[in-house]
């Protein structure tokens, strides 16, 4: 294998120039990036551009037509279910869509990658799933089904899933769609808190910028199929592309 | 690809030919999809609760549906015996010859078609959700094979599920059958019973029993095939479910010539 095949070191994501089509619709042309470890990066764009397609592929979910993804140093894009289950070990993913287990409580939802792991007694995976419903503001919401949940809720749900094996990589697809200010902001501190205390590196897919601008480090604009910029807020703020100078000023809250 | 073939001059003939190469791909699709639910059903986690579970939903929650029609189904086989007999003189043959019907053909037939309507279209649309809603990515997202845990678990409890059904619908049909015969003749239970059973060796319910395992993977195949590759929302899902009643019947009905061919193959006496 030739050197270029290797994960480039302290970053535990990487796209390398990933293609994808859906029938005749490119989604993503030769598109590359790097998360670094620790780090929140920030994936914006317009509806449509891709960006839950590559939240996708980082997880394994979609496999690419062309180029690698490289999670935790290994190219995933070969893996089969069973090897990337390996891998998802190490990884939380909250979906656009919350995608709770419609048959199951929300409390249940949160415990079963517990369950799975089957670590801890039957009490404990409980208690725990219940601390981290509390810390997602849904503290009395264990035993209530998930179709029961307003959007918002389903989300929060949804993130306090993704979070209940600990997960070194956390991908999050819009967190605040739904959610008011405040609760907004909870999350925010939530994930800030995550990146900081647990060293967890983020992907984070939003519209609300200045949600953005509390936890990200990095910011990459996704259009026609790549990242159109990528740096600092600072620096996506004073792009020469007028697109993405807009969207991150024109942003309110909420 | 398939508009190599669409360049056809003859606009029917192509869309003939996209057709055959539509279902010809979509038979392949099937086939792996069926080699590797081998495949995942040797690999280790067993999944034993949610094989349970999904006995239960299967087997356990078809009970009634099948109590009822295996009743029915034998009351009335069992008027037509009568009236065919009748003209023998030969009515002390009525619960033999409806054993026979029951045993060898009549019950795990209308067993497995009523399994490909109530199990068939509940997994479809079951798993048609959790793919459109999601869910099944979330499951593989949570280091879950969800081919391991969902589909392997449910094709696995349609094979358990469809013999022992089999066996309930046959003595459902045996039940309905006497009862029908009661109101007629006064027969006793137990001398109904005696006759039911005393032409036919216990060898005789092996095969035709055992064939519908063969029926259970064909629907749990059919269904789950068609419920984890569903698409397009609500629409999807519907499609998925009326599909894996549809397909689920057919693939019975034609394999099941197949099976009784081979169990006369393999019992030259009339096994099946
Ligand atoms: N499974 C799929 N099948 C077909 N098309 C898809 C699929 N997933 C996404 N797409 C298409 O890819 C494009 C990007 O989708 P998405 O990543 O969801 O956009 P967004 O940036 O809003 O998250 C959309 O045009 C969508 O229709
Ligand atoms: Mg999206």
């Amino acid at each position: 294998m030739t050197a270029t095949e290797n994960a480039t070191p302290g970053a535990p994501i990487e796209l390398r120039a990933v293609s994808k089509s859906f029938g005749p619709r490119k989604v993503l042309e030769e598109c590359s990036f790097k998360v670094t470890a620790g780090t929140a990066f920030v994936l914006l764009g317009r509806s449509g551009t891709g960006k839950s397609v590559t939240l996708k592929l980082i997880c394994g979910l979609i496999k690419p037509d062309a180029g690698a993804v490289f999670v935790n140093g290994e190219d995933i894009t070969p893996l089969d279910s069973n090897a990337l289950a390996v891998t998802r070990k190490h990884l939380g993913f909250l979906f656009q869509t919350a995608a709770l287990f419609d048959s199951i409580s929300v409390g249940e939802n949160v415990a079963f990658p517990l369950r799975r792991r089957a670590e801890k007694p039957d009490p404990e995976i409980r208690n725990r799933a219940a601390e981290l419903l509390e810390s997602v503001g849904l503290g009395n919401e264990y035993d209530t089904m998930p179709s029961e949940l307003s959007g918002g809720m389903r989300k929060r749900a949804g993130l306090a899933r993704a979070l209940a094996v600990e997960p070194s990589i956390l991908l999050v697809d819009e967190p605040s769609a739904g959610l008011d200010p405040i609760t907004s902001s909870e999350i925010d501190q939530l994930l800030l808190k995550i990146k900081t205390q647990q060293k967890t590196t983020l992907v984070i897919v939003t519209h609300n910028i200045p949600s953005a601008r509390r936890v990200g480090d990095r910011f990459a604009f996704l259009d026609g199929g790549r990242l159109l910029a990528e740096g600092t807020a600072d620096e996506l703020t004073a792009s020469e592309n007028p697109l993405v100078r807009d969207f991150m000023k024109s942003q309110q809250a909420g | 690809m398939p508009h190599s073939i669409a360049s056809n001059p003859q606009p029917w003939l192509s869309r003939f030919l996209l057709g055959v190469e539509e279902s010809l791909g979509w038979f392949g699709g099937f086939c792996q999809f069926a080699g590797l639910i081998i495949r995942e059903s040797i690999r280790r986690p067993f999944e034993f609760g949610e094989l349970l579970r999904q006995v239960v939903a299967v087997g356990y929650r078809s009970v009634p549906l099948i109590v009822l029609s295996g009743l029915a189904v034998g009351s009335v086989l069992s008027m037509h015996t009568r009236s065919t007999l009748e003209r023998f003189g030969a009515e002390a043959m009525i619960p033999t010859a409806l054993a026979f019907a029951l045993v060898k053909e009549t019950g795990p037939l209308v067993t497995g078609l009523l399994m490909a309507g109530r199990v068939g279209a509940g997994i479809g649309a079951e798993l048609g959700g959790m793919r459109v809603t999601e869910q099944i990515d979330a499951l593989e997202s949570l280091a879950v094979n969800s081919v391991h845990y969902l589909v392997v678990t449910r094709v696995w409890a349609c094979v358990i599920a469809a013999p022992l059904l089999t066996v309930l619908m046959n003595f459902s049909g045996l039940a309905g059958g006497f009862l029908a015969e009661v109101i007629v003749s006064g027969t006793s239970f137990t001398y109904y019973l005696h006759t039911a059973f005393s032409s036919l060796a216990f060898a005789d319910y092996i095969p035709p029993t055992l064939k519908t395992m063969v029926f259970g993977f064909i629907i749990g195949t059919m269904s789950t095939y068609l419920g984890y590759n569903a698409s397009g929302g609500a629409e999807g899902v519907g499609r998925a479910s009326t599909q894996s009643v549809v397909y689920s019947s057919i693939g019975l009905i034609v394999v099941n010539v197949l099976l009784v061919k081979f169990i006369f193959f393999l019992y030259p006496g009339g096994g099946a």
